[in-house]
């Protein structure tokens, strides 16, 4: 299955930089380099090659780990979007880790006091979390707490292992403006699921029984609810990726989704194919760990 | 049709979401005659103005007034998101009716497929079709089309696979209708309802990744007035007036709301069991 995605995706992205209109010997020699030169540089680096081998031979030595060389620096471009993966992982991390503990609960209370004012203002919020792009809370994020405030600073990014204080005071904005969405999709999710879950018979039969609505809530509701939360969350790993593109470049994260605006920008044709597979890969892997676990978690699925 | 618009205006959501995308409307249609001034006439005397009777919503960074170029750039974010949505609906409703009505290995092919182009974040591959065709209005429109084209399939298919399985259905078969009613008297009508609900949710969508294209200077270029461009633009200039950051942004943050809200209402109006 994950073979068959990145398979998949592989040809996407060979097939689009194929059709780009960049001449990878016109970008490393210029524009006025004479036309032995390039037709040199095409044989060495295989570009006279029909494309289905230019492809073959990119993907045997995508298997083999070698992504390429970059256009632009001329360096190897693994192992920077690699770095640049981890810096991005880092964002991603902190954003799910903060939307599971304010998501959650404000689903929870939303079912529970269905109707309510506690529901009508958590879905007011929702609305309004889904409302705006990430580029545009942003941007006011950084009016706000930045130029008016000044509680935190505009953009950059500090390394966690050179100053920890420092480079946690840099994440709290990008992080905040990427799980806005998020949260609100979530929460939205958890408490469609609780309320479907709260008119089942069970739970009237445990009702009926006399445990506490507190305990039913814990020992019968909350187990069943949850549990398509882990997809939704998984599904969510699609947007979130966006965000971070978007969310990098204002703030000046040197992530994966920055490293991916200056190829698209600059047309380096192996750094783009190298970070959009690494970026699939990582939604592939994060939708099959889910998968896996919501398995194991729900006796009554079995995957053979 | 007319009980139909009293469920709709019943609920909440469907009452307030018609209110904002007709309103959205009357700007798209009407915005243009009636804007007070030039969208694009630079008055150096007249920059980083507050509201006033004739700037209503203040003047931006070469004194152009917000209020106008809002009323004017409405056509170029809010249509062009509806059309792409339209555009990727139907390329999705096409791959996914194939795949439910081919079934078998070809279906799992087509499932599989659509799985992997959706491992691409939309907003990536937009960015990549863009820079493919060239950063235009136009080649933005495509991009958005084709990045919600696989969303689209795959709703589009479970939702025509559920139908096929009703009992109505059967029953039509029972009765011995033709294959040509079956599909369009039983199957269509209750295939478009959950279809045209997720579009307009969907439209809120488009019109965030048309302004984040964009803002990201992928899409409409200036001095065009479409929103996204303008919070963009507003970025350098923010600190010495928030007007010019603060109303392209509520513009954007109505259009989405109202057509999410629109959504929902839509959802419980189609659905008499809620």
């Amino acid at each position: 299955m994950i073979v068959y995605t990145l398979f998949v995706v592989s040809l996407i992205v060979f097939a689009i930089t194929q059709i780009l209109p960049a001449d990878a010997a016109v970008m490393m020699l210029g524009e006025n380099a004479t036309k032995e030169a390039l037709d040199a540089l095409r044989q060495t680096m295989g570009l006279d090659a029909p494309v289905w081998q230019q492809y073959a031979t990119w993907l045997w030595h995508v298997l083999q780990g070698n992504l390429g060389t970059s256009l632009r620096t001329g360096q190897p471009v693994g192992p920077a979007m690699f770095e640049a993966l981890g810096r991005s992982l880092l964002l991603a991390v902190f954003s799910i880790g903060l939307m599971l503990i304010l998501a959650v609960p404000l689903g929870i209370i939303a079912a529970i006091r269905r109707g309510k004012v506690a529901d009508i203002v958590v879905s007011l919020v929702s609305y309004a979390g889904v409302a705006l792009p990430e580029f545009v809370t942003a941007t006011i994020a950084v009016l706000i707490f930045a130029d008016w405030m000044k509680w935190l600073p505009p953009t950059g990014y500090v390394p966690l292992t050179e100053n920890f204080v420092d480079g946690i005071v840099h994440l709290v904005l990008p992080v905040c403006v990427i799980s806005i969405i998020l949260i609100a999709h979530v929460s939205r999710m958890v408490r469609s699921e609780l309320v479907d879950v709260l008119h089942t018979d069970y739970i009237r039969a445990a009702r009926l029984k006399g445990i506490s609505s507190g305990q039913v809530l814990r020992r019968h509701a909350l187990r069943n609810a949850l549990l398509p939360t882990i997809t939704i969350v998984a599904l969510d790993v699609g947007y979130l990726l966006g965000g971070v593109i978007v969310v990098e470049e204002i703030f000046a994260i040197p992530g994966i989704g920055r490293q991916l605006i200056v190829a698209i920008q600059a047309r380096d044709l192996p750094a783009i194919q190298a970070g959009v597979l690494i970026m699939a890969a990582t939604y592939s892997i994060v939708n099959f760990i889910a998968d896996i676990l919501y398995a194991w978690l729900d006796k009554r699925i079995q995957y053979d | 049709m007319t009980e139909f618009m009293k469920r709709l205006l019943k609920t909440p959501q469907g009452a307030i979401g018609i209110l904002l995308v007709g309103l959205v409307m009357l700007v798209v249609v009407f915005g243009p005659m009636v804007a007070p001034h030039d969208p694009e006439a630079l008055s150096p005397l007249s920059r980083y103005k507050g509201p006033s009777l004739s700037y209503w919503l203040g003047t931006d960074q070469y004194g152009r007034d917000i209020f106008s170029r809002l009323l004017i750039g409405a056509r170029a974010t809010v249509v062009m998101a509806v059309l792409a949505t339209i555009a990727g609906t139907l390329i999705g409703a096409l791959i996914g009716t194939a795949s439910a009505f081919l079934g078998g290995r070809a279906d799992e092919l087509i499932m599989r497929t659509i799985d992997a182009v959706m491992s691409i974040p939309s907003l990536l591959f937009a960015l990549l079709v863009v820079n493919l065709l060239g950063s235009s209005t136009i080649n933005a429109l495509i991009a958005v089309a084709i990045a919600f084209a696989p969303g689209m399939a795959r709703i589009t298919r479970s939702v025509a696979l559920s139908v096929r399985k009703q009992d109505y259905v059967n029953a039509a078969i029972a009765r011995g209708e033709s294959s040509a009613y079956i599909i369009r008297r039983e199957m269509l009508p209750n295939v478009v309802a959950p279809i045209i609900v997720e579009m307009t949710i969907r439209v809120s969508f488009a019109v965030m990744l048309f302004a984040t294209l964009s803002f990201l200077g992928l899409g409409a270029q200036p001095p065009a007035a479409e929103w996204g461009l303008m919070v963009s633009e507003a970025r350098r200039y923010m600190h010495l007036s928030a007007g010019i950051l603060i109303w392209p942004s509520v513009a954007i943050a109505i259009v989405a709301v109202g057509f999410n809200l629109l959504g929902d209402g839509l959802r419980d109006a189609l659905n008499p069991r809620t």
